[in-house]
This record gives C-alpha cells, structure tokens and sequence, in this order.
C-alpha cells in the first residue's frame, strides 16, 4: 500500500483560487450566533505574513446551510477576519467534552505543510477541562490559543509562527 | 452520504521520510516561517476525523481551464486525469480538488507574479473538479511553463500544477504540486527536494498517459493521489 502523498507549499499565487465569500461561513443563510473571528499574523521576524491562506472547521453548531470550513486570505497587514456562528460544546474522546473550539490551518508560501492549530474563546467553562488545554503545561502557550473578545461579537487571535524577537510567545502547532 | 463519510476512526500518522520538514534551509522563505517549537500532538476527535463537504452545485465544477476564459489558451494543450485513494487503496469518492497554475510563458495571472514572461488573456489558471464514485477526476488544461524565483542565484522552479485537496476528514487536507516527468529542473529545485524519501518524492511526478492521450488534441499525464488512511496500519506480513 502506498503511502500518503506528500505535501508541497501552497506558494505565493494561490489567490488564484480565492473567493472572498468563503471567509464568511453564514453566506448561505445559516442561522445562529454571528461573531466575527479576527487576528493578525506574523513571522520570527514579527513581520506580517501577507500572503497567507488561513483555514477554519468546526463541527459545532450543526445547522442548516452552515459549511462549517471557511477560507481567507491575510491581507498586507497581516490581518485575516471570519464571519461565522460560535461554536458549541463538542464531544470528545471516551468521557471528555471539548471546549468549544475552531480547528485552523495556516498554508503558505515557506510553509512545507499545512500548519494546524485550534481557536478556543475565553471566558468559557469548559476551557478548564479541555484536554488539548490541559495537555499544555505553559499558561503562555496555552493562552496562545484561547480567542479574546474585543468588542462583544469579536474574537481576536493572533498568530505567531515562530517565536523570536519581541512580541508575542510562538503559537502552540498541533501534530495532528 | 455514505457511511465510509460518517467513519470515526482516527487517520494514520504520516509515514515517515515521506512529508518535507517545515524547518528547509535551502528555501529560504521557510527561515521565520517554522514553528521553532515541537509540534504537541493532538489525538484526532470528531474535529478532526470528519470534515468539510462541498456540494457541486454550490462550488461549481471547472473542467477546461484552457477554455475557461473564452477563446483558447495559448500553450500546449493536455489532459491530466488520475485517481484519489486511501492508503488502503480505497476510492475517495466525491471530493472536491481545486487547481491552479502559471501559464504557458511561466507567468500566474496574480498581482504578485512580475516575472517578465507575457500573460495570455485567454488564460486564468484556476479549475475546479470532484472525483467521482471511484475517485477518478480529469480536466482539461495547457502545460504550464517553468519560472524564475528569487531563492537563490539562477533559480527556476520545474514545470509544476498545484493542487488542493480535501478528503474525508479535517486531518486529510493536503496542498501538493504535481511535476512532469523528464524536467531536469528538479533535481535542483529545494520544494521538490525538501521530500525526504525519493519514492515519495517521485510519486509527485505524473506519468505521460497515451491511453488519455486524445488524436488530434492532447497529451494525456496521469497523477494519482494518496489522502491518509484510518486506523492503524496493517500489520506487515
Ligand atoms: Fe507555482
């Protein structure tokens, strides 16, 4: 049996694939609490990452006409900003529940493969309980994960690719 | 939706040697672009098991992209086609593969590409096709040329398509380029390079197909693909 195909960077020129539409994961009707997912990405270098291909699924809520995935492209600052419906709870492994959660991930040109990580939002009780967050021993690093809500209906999480010069700590890469 | 889309079995690990490292010294661009700490292992759950589905008459298919922007693309015109499996030699039946590439001068119709090469009007470069019940997939396009790129001196990425695909699950994504066989551009290109083992390496290069191969119109190239299988992996022997 074969194994898996290797992966490739996505490259520069992947905008040629790009519908802006599909950052917003409620274009379709669906029907819940709209919150907007916003951050800002950046390099070792704490440049902005401008040309960045940045990924969201989440299995929660199930409703109608909701994709659950969504795609947005950073702009030349950095930023990328999603429009969907807040997550609830999901069930996880043997007993555990998991927080509620966004599952991300980051191509890009120098990225030799998909980058995966997870958007958790603050405030939440079962943020205490989540085992992926209980699994991260640093606060810091924990926290590199968890969304801050700016103003109410905005989550804000920005993305670190590599820790280095000044600025925030490196965000925690999932092996999946 | 077939149970086979409902399976909440974990995919395998990669096997290893067959994934490039995202720490590549010799592109560049990966330099402060790689996590400089280990990766923390994640356990797939019901978010990573299933995944995104697209339904084509949402996401619309795009099967010539020679022919995309009315007119015909300038280039020499091929046919790729090829197949969508498991690891356990499974079909991945219905998935969505998105596609793009420069065109024939080796220039993306994309604001970043100032590489001095003419764009074709006739030509964009982005298609978009699901495989059918048995995993198949075919479109129709023109042989992208090779281009220049900053990396280092004299440097020329190999006549390459790239392509996105999903595959059952969240943890089956995969972003790939496919090459053409007999390009002495890759022996020295680092993205082709980075694979560490050569058979998974090779795997990336299609295959010149005369059975696709239409008289009076194409070359056919087959290119089969690979997502991640579940479970664990069967015992050898
Ligand atoms: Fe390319």
């Amino acid at each position: 049996m074969a194994a898996a195909t290797a992966s490739q960077t996505i490259g520069p020129y992947w905008h040629l694939l790009e519908d802006k539409s599909w950052a917003d994961l409620t274009r379709f009707g669906a029907v819940g609490e709209r919150i907007v997912v916003e951050g800002r990405m950046r390099d070792g270098d704490d440049a902005p990452v401008t040309d960045a291909c940045v990924e969201i699924w989440q299995t929660s809520p199930e409703a109608e006409d909701f994709p659950g995935f969504g795609r947005c492209a950073t702009d030349a600052e950095g930023w990328f900003r999603f429009t969907t419906l807040k997550p609830g709870p999901v069930g996880g492994n043997g007993n555990a529940l998991q927080a509620p959660h966004l599952a991300l991930t980051i191509f890009a040109r120098g990225i030799m493969i998909g980058l995966r990580s997870r958007i958790y939002f603050a405030g939440e009780a079962l943020n205490a309980t989540d085992p992926l967050l209980c699994a991260i021993e640093d606060a810091e690093r924990r926290a590199s994960l968890i969304a801050e809500a700016t103003v109410p209906g905005v989550w804000r999480r920005d993305i670190r690719l590599q820790g280095g010069v000044a600025g925030a700590p490196e965000t925690v890469f999932l092996d999946l | 939706m077939s149970t086979a889309d409902r399976d909440t079995t974990p995919f395998r690990p990669y096997a290893p040697g067959t994934q490039p490292p995202n720490d590549a010294p010799s592109y560049r661009s990966t330099g402060k672009r790689h996590p400089g700490a280990a990766l923390v292992a994640l356990p797939h759950t019901v978010t990573e098991r299933q995944g995104p589905r697209f339904d084509p008459r949402r996401f619309p298919p795009l099967l010539d992209l020679s022919t995309a922007c009315g007119g015909k693309a300038l280039g020499e015109r091929i046919i790729v086609s090829g197949r969508v499996t498991d690891e356990d030699g499974r079909a991945v039946a219905r998935t969505m593969i998105e596609i793009w590439q420069a065109n024939a001068s080796g220039r993306y119709d994309h604001p970043g590409d100032q590489h001095d090469a003419p764009l074709d009007p006739a030509f964009h470069g982005a298609g978009r096709v699901f495989t059918d019940d048995e995993g198949w997939y075919q479109f129709t396009t023109i042989k992208p040329g090779s281009y220049p790129w900053r990396n280092h001196h004299n440097a020329w990425r190999p006549n390459h398509i790239h392509y996105s695909y999903f595959g059952p699950g969240f943890a089956t994504r995969l972003i790939t380029q496919m090459y053409f066989p007999g390009d002495p551009l890759l022996e020295l290109d680092p993205i082709f390079l980075s694979i560490p083992d050569r058979t998974a390496r090779e795997r990336l290069i299609a295959r010149f197909d005369l059975e696709t191969t239409a008289p009076e119109w194409a070359l056919g190239y087959r290119f089969d693909v690979v997502l991640r299988g579940r479970g664990a992996t069967p015992m050898e022997g």
